[in-house]
Parts: C-alpha cells; sequence; structure tokens
C-alpha cells in the first residue's frame, strides 16, 4: 500500500522547524468563569452541569480529607487530582457513560462522576477485604468493570497503546462505544504514546487520547519535557485530529471532547486533545513541590481554579447557589470521614488472595507455596499478625490496625 | 491425517482458531496479505478479512500494548512479534501489564485471550539477534505462561489450546523446525493440554528433559546412548509455566539421573529451576548430580555457532558422565 498522495517536488532548498504547527487554545469560559463575548450558553442541560458540579466537589473534598489522613499516618499514600478536575470530568461527562474509560492514576473524578461510591474508593485505599483490587495495588489504583473504569496501573503510558486496542475490540464488536485514555504531558514522552497514536491512526479506532497537560511529571517542568509547543502538534506526525484546550474550562473541555467522540464512533476518527492544565497540588503525598516551583506561581494558577470558574457560570445562571454549596460540601465531608472510620476497621483480605487471579485458577505449586507460608505463620503468629488474624490466631494489634 | 511442516501446521491451527470463533484475530508485522516473514499466517487475510488479519506498524511495544487492550475487551488476540529476539520492546507491555491484569485488578479485568507467538532458536545462521531463546525471563513472570511445542502435531495442538486458554500465553516456536520438522497432523480441531509434560519414550536409567528444538537433539544424543545399552526416558515439558513437576520428579525418582537441557545460557536458564526442583524433591533418589546441557554464558555467536549449540554430542557426554558417576 502506498502513500495516497503524490509528493509535491520542490527546487528551493527549504528545512521546517515545526512553527508552522503552533495550536491555539480553545476555551469558553474566561478565567473569572464568565463567557466570552460572543459564547452561546448554556452548553451544557441544567442536570448534566450539575452532575458535573457535584462530581468536581466531591473530588476536592476526597482529596483535602485523603490527603489530610496520609499527613495523620492513617494511609500510607495519596495523590491528588486538585486542579484537574475540570479537565478529567469535563471530559468524562461528554462520554456515553458506557464508554471505556483507561486512565493513568490522577483521574479519579471520573469515577465519582459515574457514581463509584464513597466506600468503594475508601476500600480501595485501605486495601482491606472489600478493595476492588483485593489489597493488591497501593492506594489510588481503582477499577471498576461496572462503570467501565479499568483498574489503574502505575506504570505511566501502558495504558495508551492499550486503549487503541480497546477501541478496535469495540469496533470490531460495532457496539458504537469508544475509549478515551487519560494521561500527563509526561507520559507522552515514552515509547507507549508514540507507538499508540500511529496504530490508532492506522487502524482509524474509536479512541480519544486525553492530555493532561499539568506543566510537571513530579518535578520536571513541561520545558524540559519537549521542545516543541506542546504535545498537540505530534498528532500532526499521525495524521490524527487534534484540538488543544483549555484544561480549567469546563465547559471547553465537555464540548471539545463532545465533538471527538462524534468523530471516534462515527467515523472511527481518533482523536488527541490537550488539556492545558496546572497541578496544583503535589505529585503525591511523597513530593514536596517547594523544591522545584514557586509559591508566585502556584498562587497564579489558584486564581484560574475550575472549580470556582464553573461556580460562577452556574451561580450566574442561578443553578447553583452558595447555601447548596455549603451543605454539599458538609454532606461529602461528613461521607468521606464516616466512610474512613469504616474501611479502616474492616478486616485485610484473606489471605489466599496472595495467591489467587495470577491465573485464572490456583496451580499446584501456588497451592504448596500457600500451605508452606501458612505452616511459617503458624509458627511465628507475632511477626505476622495480618496473617496470622486470617489464620484464625489471636495476636496482638499493630499500630494502625483496629 | 495430513502431512506437514510446522509452518503449515500452526497455520492450520490459527485457521482453525478464526474459523471456530471470529473472537479470532490475528496481527504483527507483515502478517497480513504477505502471511508473515516465515508463512505461518499465509491466506489468513484472505480468508477472515483486512479487520481480523492484518499488519502492523514496526513498533513490537504497539503490538502487545495493542493486543492487551484488545483481550480487555473481550478479543481474542494473537499477536506475532518477529523473532523472539525482537520481544524486548514489549518487555514492560508484558511483564509489567499483560502478566499482572487479572491479579492486580482483583479479577475484575484480565487479558486471558491473548496468545503472543514468536519464534526462537538456532542453527539458522542468524547471529545474536535471530537466535536467541527468552523462555527464562519469562517463565520468572507470575501470571505468564510459556509454552514451546517440538513438531508439527504438537504445534497446531498446544497453539490452539494456547488461543482457547484463559490466561496469556507465550507460546514460542523453534523455528529451526519451521520446515525441518514435518509429520502427519490431524486436520481436525484438537487441543494438547497446557501445563502438561509428554513422556516420548520411557527408560531406566537416565531422564532426559528438555523442549522444542532441543528435543530433537535429545532424540539423536538418546540413539547413541541406547547403542552403548543406557535406557533413556524422554520428556518434553512442552510447558514451561506452570511446568509439570509430577512427572519429571516420579521419572527421576525412577531413573535417579537427570540431565535437562535449553539453548539459552546457563546461567539463569530455566534447567537451573529445573534442576533445584528436582534436587529437593528426589535428593535421596539421585545418583549422581544433574546435568545441564546449554548454551555458553555469552550473547548468541554467529561463525561458531555449531560449536555453541547444545548438541546430541555434548548431550550423549553428559549422559556418560551421569551414568559413570
Amino acid at each position: 500500500m502506498s502513500s495516497t498522495k503524490t509528493p509535491t517536488i520542490v527546487h528551493e532548498l527549504a528545512l521546517l522547524d515545526g512553527d508552522e504547527y503552533r495550536l491555539p487554545t480553545f476555551a469558553l469560559l474566561d478565567p473569572q468563569g464568565m463567557l466570552y463575548p460572543g459564547v452561546e450558553s448554556p452548553l451544557l442541560d441544567y442536570d448534566k452541569a450539575r452532575r458535573i458540579y457535584r462530581a468536581m466537589l466531591f473530588t476536592r473534598v476526597l482529596d483535602e480529607r485523603m490527603m489530610a489522613a496520609q499527613r495523620q499516618g492513617r494511609l500510607s499514600f495519596y495523590l491528588q487530582c486538585t486542579g484537574e478536575e475540570a479537565a478529567v470530568i469535563g471530559a468524562t461527562a461528554a462520554l456515553d457513560d458506557g464508554d471505556m474509560i483507561m486512565a493513568q492514576y490522577r483521574e479519579q473524578g471520573a469515577l465519582a462522576y459515574r457514581g463509584f461510591s464513597t466506600d468503594a474508593f475508601m476500600n480501595q485505599l485501605f486495601g482491606n477485604d472489600r478493595d476492588c483490587d483485593k489489597g493488591r495495588q497501593m492506594p489510588i489504583h481503582y477499577g471498576s468493570a461496572e462503570l467501565h473504569y479499568m483498574t489503574i496501573s502505575s506504570p505511566v503510558a501502558t495504558q495508551i497503546p492499550q486503549a487503541a486496542g480497546y477501541a478496535y475490540g469495540q469496533k470490531l464488536a460495532n457496539d458504537g462505544h469508544c475509549t478515551i485514555t487519560f494521561f500527563g504531558e509526561g507520559a507522552a514522552s515514552e515509547g507507549d504514546f508514540h507507538a499508540a497514536l500511529n496504530m490508532a491512526t492506522v487502524h482509524q479506532v474509536p479512541v480519544i487520547f486525553f492530555c493532561r497537560n499539568n506543566g510537571y511529571a513530579i518535578s520536571t517542568p513541561a520545558v524540559e519535557q519537549y521542545a516543541a509547543d506542546g504535545v498537540a502538534p505530534r498528532a500532526f506526525g499521525y495524521k490524527m485530529h487534534v484540538i488543544r484546550v483549555d484544561g480549567n474550562d469546563v465547559l471547553a473541555v465537555h464540548e471539545a471532547t463532545r465533538e471527538a467522540r462524534r468523530l471516534a464512533v462515527e467515523q472511527h476518527h481518533p482523536v488527541l486533545i490537550e488539556a492545558m492544565t496546572y497541578r496544583l497540588a503535589a505529585h503525591s503525598s511523597s513530593d514536596d513541590p517547594s523544591g522545584y516551583r514557586s509559591r508566585k506561581e502556584e498562587e497564579a494558577w489558584r486564581e484560574k481554579d475550575p472549580i470556582r470558574r464553573m461556580k460562577r457560570w452556574l451561580i450566574d445562571l442561578s443553578w447553583w447557589s452558595e447555601d447548596e454549596e455549603s451543605e454539599w460540601l458538609e454532606t461529602y465531608r461528613h461521607d468521606v470521614l464516616e466512610s474512613m472510620k469504616r474501611a479502616e476497621k474492616r478486616p485485610p483480605p484473606p489471605l489466599e488472595t496472595l495467591i489467587t487471579d495470577v491465573y485464572d485458577e490456583v496451580t499446584p505449586r501456588l497451592t504448596e507455596q500457600l500451605e508452606s507460608l501458612e505452616a511459617h505463620i503458624r509458627r511465628y503468629p507475632e511477626n505476622y499478625p495480618r496473617g496470622a488474624r486470617a489464620l484464625g490466631i489471636d495476636v496482638p494489634d499493630e499500630r494502625g490496625e483496629g | 491425517m495430513a502431512t506437514m511442516n510446522m509452518l503449515q501446521a500452526i497455520n492450520n491451527a490459527l485457521d482453525t482458531a478464526m474459523a471456530t470463533d471470529d473472537r479470532v484475530v490475528c496481527f504483527g508485522e507483515d502478517v497480513g496479505s504477505f502471511g508473515g516473514v516465515f508463512r505461518a499466517t499465509s491466506h489468513l487475510q484472505e480468508r477472515y478479512g483486512k479487520a481480523r488479519c492484518f499488519n502492523t506498524p514496526l513498533v513490537e511495544q504497539g503490538i502487545v500494548g495493542f493486543a492487551n487492550g484488545l483481550a480487555a475487551q473481550g478479543a481474542i488476540p494473537v499477536a506475532e512479534i518477529q523473532f523472539a529476539d525482537y520481544i524486548f520492546p514489549a518487555f514492560d507491555q508484558i511483564v509489567s501489564e499483560t502478566a499482572k491484569f487479572r491479579y492486580r485488578s482483583g479479577n475484575l479485568f484480565n487479558v486471558g485471550g491473548l496468545t503472543i507467538r514468536a519464534p526462537y532458536g538456532g542453527g539458522i545462521s542468524g547471529g545474536l539477534y535471530h537466535s536467541q531463546s527468552p523462555e527464562a525471563y519469562f517463565t520468572h513472570t507470575p501470571g505468564l505462561k510459556v509454552v514451546v511445542p517440538r513438531d508439527p502435531h504438537q504445534a497446531k495442538g498446544l497453539l490452539l489450546a494456547a488461543i482457547r486458554d484463559a490466561n496469556p500465553v507465550l507460546f514460542f516456536e523453534p523455528k529451526r523446525l519451521y520446515r525441518a520438522s514435518t509429520g502427519e497432523v490431524s486436520e481436525a480441531d484438537y487441543q494438547l493440554p497446557l501445563g502438561s509434560a509428554d513422556v516420548l519414550k520411557t527408560g531406566d536409567d537416565i531422564t532426559l528433559v528438555g523442549w522444542g528444538a532441543q528435543m530433537t537433539m535429545i532424540e539423536a544424543a538418546v540413539e547413541f546412548a541406547e547403542e552403548q545399552g543406557i535406557s533413556c526416558e524422554i520428556i518434553d515439558l512442552r510447558t514451561l509455566m506452570p511446568w509439570d513437576v509430577a512427572t519429571v520428579v516420579e521419572s527421576v525418582v525412577k531413573t535417579g539421573r537427570l540431565v535437562v537441557t535449553h539453548e539459552a545460557p546457563l546461567t539463569g536458564g530455566f534447567a537451573g529451576e529445573i534442576a533445584a526442583t528436582i534436587q529437593e524433591r528426589c535428593f535421596l533418589y539421585l545418583e549422581s548430580p544433574i546435568a545441564r546441557v546449554t548454551g555458553l554464558d555469552t550473547p548468541f555467536p554467529l561463525t561458531l555457532e555449531k560449536e555453541y549449540m547444545p548438541d546430541q554430542w555434548k548431550l550423549f557426554e553428559a549422559i556418560k558422565a551421569s551414568i559413570e558417576f
């Protein structure tokens, strides 16, 4: 199969440097939360707008409370979505709830939007017997088959070619669905990103590549991540539809993703969206941004807080009020705290979860290994309090266990 | 029954799998209309269309990443890596993703439908990068199954079982035997069990264990040994992960002697795992040290390939040394 276009021949020597591919940013809401002149309102209906906003509020509360819990030593690790709620939730809201989401790890807002319960969040964070991952992954590695949210995997970018493959399966099954994959601008440097975009256009799959360009890959600023005009122009190299959007503008993110979904599902055109946003929090509970960026820079971005922007828009439409805001914040804080207390008290997953799900059936060798481990725990129960209790042996509590 | 070489048997297995389940999809570099550089996927695109048998761009990490997602969606991908030597760009997708998909998601998601096919092994003047046997990297990764066939009949039955198994399988094909190994193969749809070794020949004095192309070396060495009056038992492990410990233990309890062979380098090779397990289980039955006949701890050579290979003469020497210990 040769190229469909005959190359144009020129006789003047000219080397191009990519400045031809600078992209504008699509935005509808200004930083104060007012629609830009000429933009028609509303672009979201009342119910959906409120569903989005409540998911954003819940995510903010969840992140604040759980980071505090981590600082108190109640939780081993946490990672916030703070500052990126509009990007994640605005995009999710533009999809069908049956579309697959293959996220990186900072997209808890997508789950909140789809109705993942507070208890489901907490059970995963505390790795207890009701954790969706059966206590096998660090906190924030959520997954839900019911909500079409692929379980998170720590290695960045591995989900990107997987999303292309998943979407190819949706195309073969002709089920009218697409896949969205989220990742950061740091992950976009991985080979998996480039492999995925190329395969997606070559095979014309219904996938949306959603890059949250939040300015930092842990401490590495975007200017040290790439020399080009962001991530978006890479799409041209793969002949992919692309749009850059203000990631803190929920209306623009929603509109861009809605159109991307239409192209993906109706025409099998994959789309790259680059949402320009800012990671207001640290990379994770193990990170301290004061070592690599200024308070001043953070303050400037706090002024562009996506939640504040959407709230202003909603209040101007009389779709939301300060009273409602206070009520919901109170409800969410209460729900999170009560749910956390319940999750902390639950027992760990049973000992056999060490060997199940490696294969569809437990192999004889794994059974032998578990039996040997159990015999060892019975000899030294005080050294393995969780395992001992799982075997019904009474041992003193260790710190942090109820 | 028909006479087929191993490539024809593999092609027949893929054809059978695609005919019996329209979720089966075959892809990789040059796999489409060309039918693969070895022709393992010949005519599949003609028969099942471009959507189910297609070329991919030249990007192994993309092929396996795409295959992981496709399997998670519920399709049954059979991805080809053109040479096992080129599987390493996909190592992260296989080791971090394929192998852990079910476990890390608490069984909410899995890529059990996935099979990765890759020609492996030396003896074809392929040098460093067309000769390697990378199976031990993958047997060290729980969650994967690793399968290696020795002849056309085995290749068809094991490949069909691999494609239909509920777990991801790496299927390493001995390319030295692609055309060299021929035999009677049923045209019917049949499967051979995974995780089960095959005792090719029973004997009393010594047990020989191998897989894939090494089985031809074992068979040649056993001919020499039997001429000397040494009664040999031959076991083809077939599945390396999870491997059939019981069959090897039973044999060594009887013979008291064991030689394990593979083309891959000695140190860290899968023969070490077998030797360790067998000495644990059969310590009091052993009449001599367990011997390993393998490649050298070097990259795979070119001009001196014949010297490097763990061939029938090296195996025969190991058998004699074990008997005379």
